[in-house]
């Protein structure tokens, strides 16, 4: 069995209902994306499209990240699933150096590196990805693509030609594949990458990797003396006086 | 070539997440840096041996294994110290993956130190006999196996170059960033030890005879010229990939980037080639020593311009 992933980008309509269903599955910090959607205008007015390409890891029959860790925090799964196990990462980061996608990241919570399993948790269970479900299009297909007669075998061989995947110079054989895509939206040289200029935001690179509460020292001297619980608290908790709820304020 | 496809495309990405900047920062250019001295002073070491005889370098049995310690320390502690997770660095020894040249590099590392430490000990022990005094059992014992120094020291000198050159197959496997992926990286490291080793001695040379130092010039003089000739042959030929070419396009357009990258040719490489060069002749200590601290300031900002720009790219 080696699973894979396509994604249909005549489908999808960048609502990122999958980017949600992620990061509620996995329980994904603030500031990191398991999976992300990425909107790309292309051409010039008024001549404009917009197109959605998700992104997740591309878990390589041939991975770089699998490669160069250290300590075989990142392994494969029998059924071709690139895992990670956080308990056993230094974080070194050496794997964000090595993936040629960019998905891994340095989670600011456990301060190890972590990226999408393909909702593993889910698979053993006999459950599709949460990406996969919350889809409204089903632009994501999941399955065996050593089984032919998987919905993700036929939906290759019935888009023979287009198929497409990310940086196959690389050699990483990857098993996620695109429908729909094409150099614009899929190679990240070909489209332009304003800094400061996004719909609603204006971050284009994050200031720090990992916890940025938990500085050089912090790194030694947390199993001794724990650091500050880092959670989602601040960013709606707008009101940070705690006296306005014990005296039944609003 | 990169901005002719966006102009052919007409793409520009109007939504996305945050893109993490510069993950190995300051502390992975300064481990790379305190290596090329601590295994570099041991390659420049050895040359001088086999070339002069021992009375013309009197403190260099001693001196070149503390230099090699101190600095292989400094890159372990910051090699350390990078981790997200400090504690856990001892799991690449008890759960090591030997595909990764981070592991191959740990261990041959940590084995590295331990006999330079060795080597150290027994010099220390036999250049100042009043060392840790007479009932100190650690240096009687380093005396009493002295001639423990000569027989490990070829295997000492043969395992420097394995762990000058791994950090280069770390950024071979390092497979998103193009820039590193030249085979010229690994020669590069070889250079930068030449640079590192002779650099540091020449700082450690006044007591040495004039041809001793003659010798460390020479080596200065070539490492520098043969890695900027490198370094510039990078720079400029275009016969790169396409994400390799976009990379070095941070240090073409001007910035910061610019700026660091040239400081560091100009005060690492050419004014120290023709520093060395003209002491060669002279045998102007200070001029030397002058070289010396050029290139090793130099050095740093060139290994930092590559090792950051590379990080800038956006990967997807």
């Amino acid at each position: 069995m080696k699973l894979g992933f396509l994604v249909d980008l005549n489908l999808c309509m960048g609502c990122k209902g999958c980017e949600i269903a992620c990061k509620v599955e996995n329980d994904v910090p603030l500031s990191s994306w398991r999976l992300r959607v990425k909107y790309i205008d292309i051409g010039t007015f008024p001549e404009t499209s917009r197109s959605f390409t998700p992104l997740r890891c591309n878990h390589c029959e041939n991975a770089p990240c699998e490669r160069i860790c250290p300590v075989s925090a990142l392994h494969y799964l029998e059924n071709g699933i690139v895992n990670v196990d956080s308990a056993r990462c230094i974080g070194c980061a050496g794997c964000m150096m090595a993936c040629p996608y960019g998905a891994i990241y340095m989670d600011p919570e456990t301060n190890t590196a972590d990226k999408c399993t393909y909702c593993a948790h889910r698979i053993e269970s006999g459950m599709m990805p949460a990406c996969v479900v919350a889809c409204p299009v089903e632009a994501n297909i999941f399955g065996d693509v050593e089984d032919d007669h998987s919905h993700i075998s036929l939906y290759i061989m019935e888009h023979q030609g287009a198929v497409q995947v990310r940086k196959p110079e690389k050699h990483t054989n990857p098993k996620h594949y695109y429908v729909g895509g094409g150099s614009q939206t899929l190679d990240p040289l070909a489209h332009e990458r304003l800094e400061g200029y996004n719909l609603f935001n204006n971050i284009t690179h994050l200031k720090h990797v990992g916890d940025p509460h938990h500085g050089v020292i912090d790194r030694f001297l947390a199993p001794f003396v724990g650091h500050g619980k880092v959670d989602n608290d601040s960013f709606m908790n707008f009101n940070k006086d705690a006296k306005s709820s014990q005296e039944g304020g609003h | 070539m990169v901005e002719n496809t966006i102009h052919a495309t007409q793409a520009v990405v109007t939504l996305d997440v945050a893109l993490p900047g510069i993950i190995w920062g300051w502390m992975i250019t300064l481990n790379m840096w305190a290596k090329s001295i601590g295994t570099g002073v041991i390659l420049v070491g050895a040359y001088l041996l086999y070339r002069h005889k021992k009375d013309e370098m009197p403190n260099l049995r001693w001196i070149m294994p503390l230099v090699s310690f101190v600095f292989l320390n400094i890159f372990l502690l910051f090699t350390l110290t990078d981790l997200h997770q400090p504690y856990r660095m001892v799991n690449i020894f008890l759960h090591p993956h030997w595909t990764s040249a981070i592991t191959v590099g740990a261990w041959m590392a940590s084995l590295f130190t331990l006999l330079i430490t060795i080597l150290m000990v027994i010099g220390a022990a036999d250049a100042f006999p009043g060392l840790g005094g007479k009932k100190c059992k650690i240096t009687a014992m380093a005396r009493s196996n002295s001639a423990v120094y000569e027989k490990i020291f070829p295997f000492v000198v043969f395992l420097a170059i394995p762990v000058t050159l791994y950090t280069a197959i770390i950024m071979a496997e390092s497979s998103a960033r193009e820039l590193w992926q030249a085979p010229t990286e690994v020669i590069q490291m070889l250079w930068a030890a030449l640079m590192a080793g002779s650099s540091a001695l020449i700082l450690a040379s006044n007591e040495w005879s004039k041809e001793a130092r003659k010798d460390l010039s020479l080596v200065l003089a070539i490492a520098v010229f043969a890695s900027f000739l490198m370094y510039m042959g990078e720079y400029f030929f275009s016969f790169k990939s396409s994400e390799a070419e976009a990379t070095l396009a941070y240090v073409h357009a001007g910035g910061a980037f610019n700026v660091e990258f040239w400081f560091g040719m100009a005060l690492g490489f050419i004014i120290p080639f023709f520093l060395a060069v003209s002491a060669m002749k002279s045998d102007n200590k200070t001029l030397l020593r002058f070289a010396a601290i050029l290139a090793l300031v130099g050095l740093y900002l060139a290994k930092d311009v590559w090792l950051k720009i590379p990080q800038m790219l956006p990967l997807s």
